[in-house]
């Protein structure tokens, strides 16, 4: 088989337009134009309105915003699952909170789970490696070079929200971002609370995804904040309050 | 000293050459899981420790079990121990050698397992359980390597070796204290959340390793010159009727506040271990058949005539060790996970390759026991039949 130079170069570039396309689409559709500057906070956190997300049911955008951002993996075995933002029902996402006569507006709902970046988090606390730990701004950040895959952080972690990378995810990466590493087989992964992108200036994928405006993201220090306001005139609960991680996303209900 | 493994009868050649076969399965078997990722195993998202972190948390036990012929032999003078001190010391260097590995086996990347020594950690305690496994090996290499040359020239032990011992003493205890903690600090696993969970460890050790030698004593007896004595024996199995009788009260300690408190998060564990939860029941003859080894092992150890019998004893131990090894090498960690933090129930079984390297595993431990009695019988001219 011979290719000329010409039709070579002719193949090539219409791949790189194939791949491009969705990327500059994606691009077209951010809302805010990405800023140079980095957002500095002190105590990050996320406030999810849960009625207002409802009123999309079956809504998946924020989901898919942070899969297609972070390289996330769609594993249809339900055991190797990477789950970095995902939705579970309320009792799942708030056992022994609730009613048996739990109003229907939540009952059977669904609730949207992520990691807590807690303020005390046990996974850092137990991580043999440091390849876990928390920073200043309160990201709980994952190092994946570092990690062992000992998974001591998942059985720690009262939330579910780290998952492992039982196979190589890369076959299973939908549309690659070539911005943001994938990952190997044996190490664990978790939602980052869009580090790359609050680095840029820009919010987390997910917040900027919603159509419902039910995500909402802000420094918690800052009294005038946003999210501050919000947790100050509205009643908001957390997950699993008792066990002292201090889970810094909040719900409202 | 170590030359002497290289002669053996053919009995000995040919056992050898048994446990090389499944240890090579075994690596063959490995070899795939590094090619495939762990998810060559039964382990999930949900259940994210399996059989090997379990055959490990078991392994630890029988490690630190060589302490009940030490101590009582160095600190309480009886001396019907003093020939089976080395035998427990060389039990506990293969115990802690099958540890290591199982975590080796456990992780993810254990190309980069020097991380833990690169970037240590005191807030974790699997660093310390790094440090106290590590630490107990050398002890132990020391201790039984001394003690060895020294009769091999037909002298008493140095005497700095006393110290070392006595610190392998309370050494022991810790490494199973710090494997226990490894569970018992998480917060987020109610079923683990106790502090009964180390002095259950070290009693079901106490019962499970001493429940082992005695039936490797019995073995040595019946295929060497090597006997430990009826005394030695009679007194291990007092050891191990205390020990079995405060780890199945251990238990039922848990039991208890378990369901009296009736706060289902801790209910539903035990739930899941004895009825089955959710219509997820795959645990639960094991555990029934756990329950039934262990009472049936207290009537034989409590009472003195099938306690020192010669059928009898064996069996007690043997019903003994099977009964720790389904509790802590099958129930104890995987339930921890089930179920998982949101109330939700997987169910984990393990595969045949996780099955085969487990396998592999337990006959390196084998071997290493093999050829390290097979050592210390031939400097000691006990060899043979």
């Amino acid at each position: 088989m011979t290719v000329d130079r010409r039709a070579f170069f002719k193949l090539a570039g219409l791949a790189v337009a194939a791949v491009e396309l969705p990327v500059l689409g994606a691009a077209r559709a951010h809302v805010d134009p990405p800023e140079e500057q980095p957002l500095k906070g002190r105590r990050w956190a996320m406030v999810v309105d849960l009625a207002a997300c409802h009123r999309y049911p079956g809504c998946t955008r924020c989901m898919d915003a942070c899969r297609r951002e972070h390289n996330v993996p769609s594993i249809p075995d339900r055991k190797h699952e990477v789950k970095w933002i995902w939705e579970d029902s309320f009792g799942h996402a708030f056992p022994a909170q609730g009613s048996p006569y739990l109003d229907s507006e939540l009952a059977g709902k669904p609730v949207l789970l992520l990691c807590n970046h807690c303020d005390n988090p046990p996974c850092v606390r137990v991580c043999p490696t440091q390849a876990t730990w928390k920073r200043e701004d309160g990201v709980v950040m994952m190092d994946w070079h570092r990690c062992i895959g000992c998974r001591y952080c998942i059985a720690a972690c009262p939330y579910g929200s780290r998952s492992f990378n039982w196979v190589d995810p890369r076959p299973y990466i939908k549309t690659l971002n070539p911005d943001f590493p994938t990952r190997t087989k044996g190490v664990v992964e978790k939602c980052n609370l869009c580090e790359e992108r609050l680095a840029e200036g820009r919010i987390p994928a997910c917040v900027e995804a919603c159509p419902a405006g039910a995500l909402h993201f802000g420094d918690l220090a800052d009294p005038e904040s946003p999210v501050r306001q919000l947790l100050e005139s509205r009643f908001a609960v957390r997950r699993k309050p008792g066990l002292g991680t201090q889970p810094q996303v909040y719900y409202l209900v | 000293m170590l030359e002497k493994a290289l002669t053996g009868d053919r009995r000995y050649w040919s056992w050898i050459a048994v446990l090389s076969v499944i240890i090579g399965v075994g690596g063959w078997f490995y070899l795939r899981q590094l090619h495939v990722g762990l998810g060559i195993t039964g382990m999930s998202r949900d259940v994210s420790w399996g059989f090997y972190i379990a055959q490990f948390t078991f392994l630890v036990g029988v490690a630190a079990s060589a302490v009940m012929v030490v101590l009582p032999y160095y600190l309480h003078d009886v001396k019907v121990f003093g020939k089976l001190t080395i035998l427990g010391e060389l039990l506990a260097i293969a115990s802690v050698t099958m540890c290591l590995l199982f975590i080796v086996v456990d992780l993810g990347q254990p190309q980069r397992m020097l991380n833990i020594v690169l970037h240590p950690t005191p807030h974790s305690i699997l660093f310390w359980d790094m440090v106290v496994l590590n630490g107990y090996l050398i002890l132990n290499v020391v201790i039984s390597r001394t003690s060895l040359l020294a009769e091999r020239r037909g002298e008493a032990p140095p005497t700095w070796i006393k110290p070392v011992i006595y610190l392998s003493i309370v050494w022991a205890v810790s490494i199973h204290t710090v494997t226990a903690f490894i569970y018992a600090g998480l917060a987020a696993r109610p079923f683990w959340l106790t502090a009964i969970l180390a002095p259950r460890f070290l009693a079901s050790a106490f019962s499970s390793g001493p429940a082992l030698l005695i039936l490797l004593c019995l073995i040595l007896r019946r295929f060497t010159r090597f006997d430990a004595g009826d005394e030695a024996i009679s007194k291990i199995a007092v050891i191990v009727t205390y020990a079995m009788a405060i780890n199945v009260f251990f238990i039922l300690m848990e039991i208890f506040t378990a369901f009296y408190s009736d706060i289902p998060e801790h209910v539903e564990h035990f739930r899941y271990l004895f009825v089955g939860l959710d219509g997820h029941t795959r645990l639960v003859p094991w555990m029934w058949a756990s329950v039934i080894l262990a009472v049936f092992s207290l009537v034989l150890l409590i009472n003195p005539r099938t306690r020192h019998g010669r059928t009898t004893l064996p069996l007690a131990c043997i019903a003994v060790f099977a009964s720790i090894w389904i509790d802590k090498g099958l129930g104890m960690v995987v339930t921890g996970f089930v179920p998982n933090p949101l109330g939700e129930v997987t169910e984990y079984w393990p595969t045949l390759a996780e099955g085969l390297i487990t396998l592999g595993i337990y006959a390196i431990g084998a071997l290493m026991v093999t050829g390290f009695y097979h050592i210390a019988l031939a400097e000691r001219g006990e060899l043979g039949t």
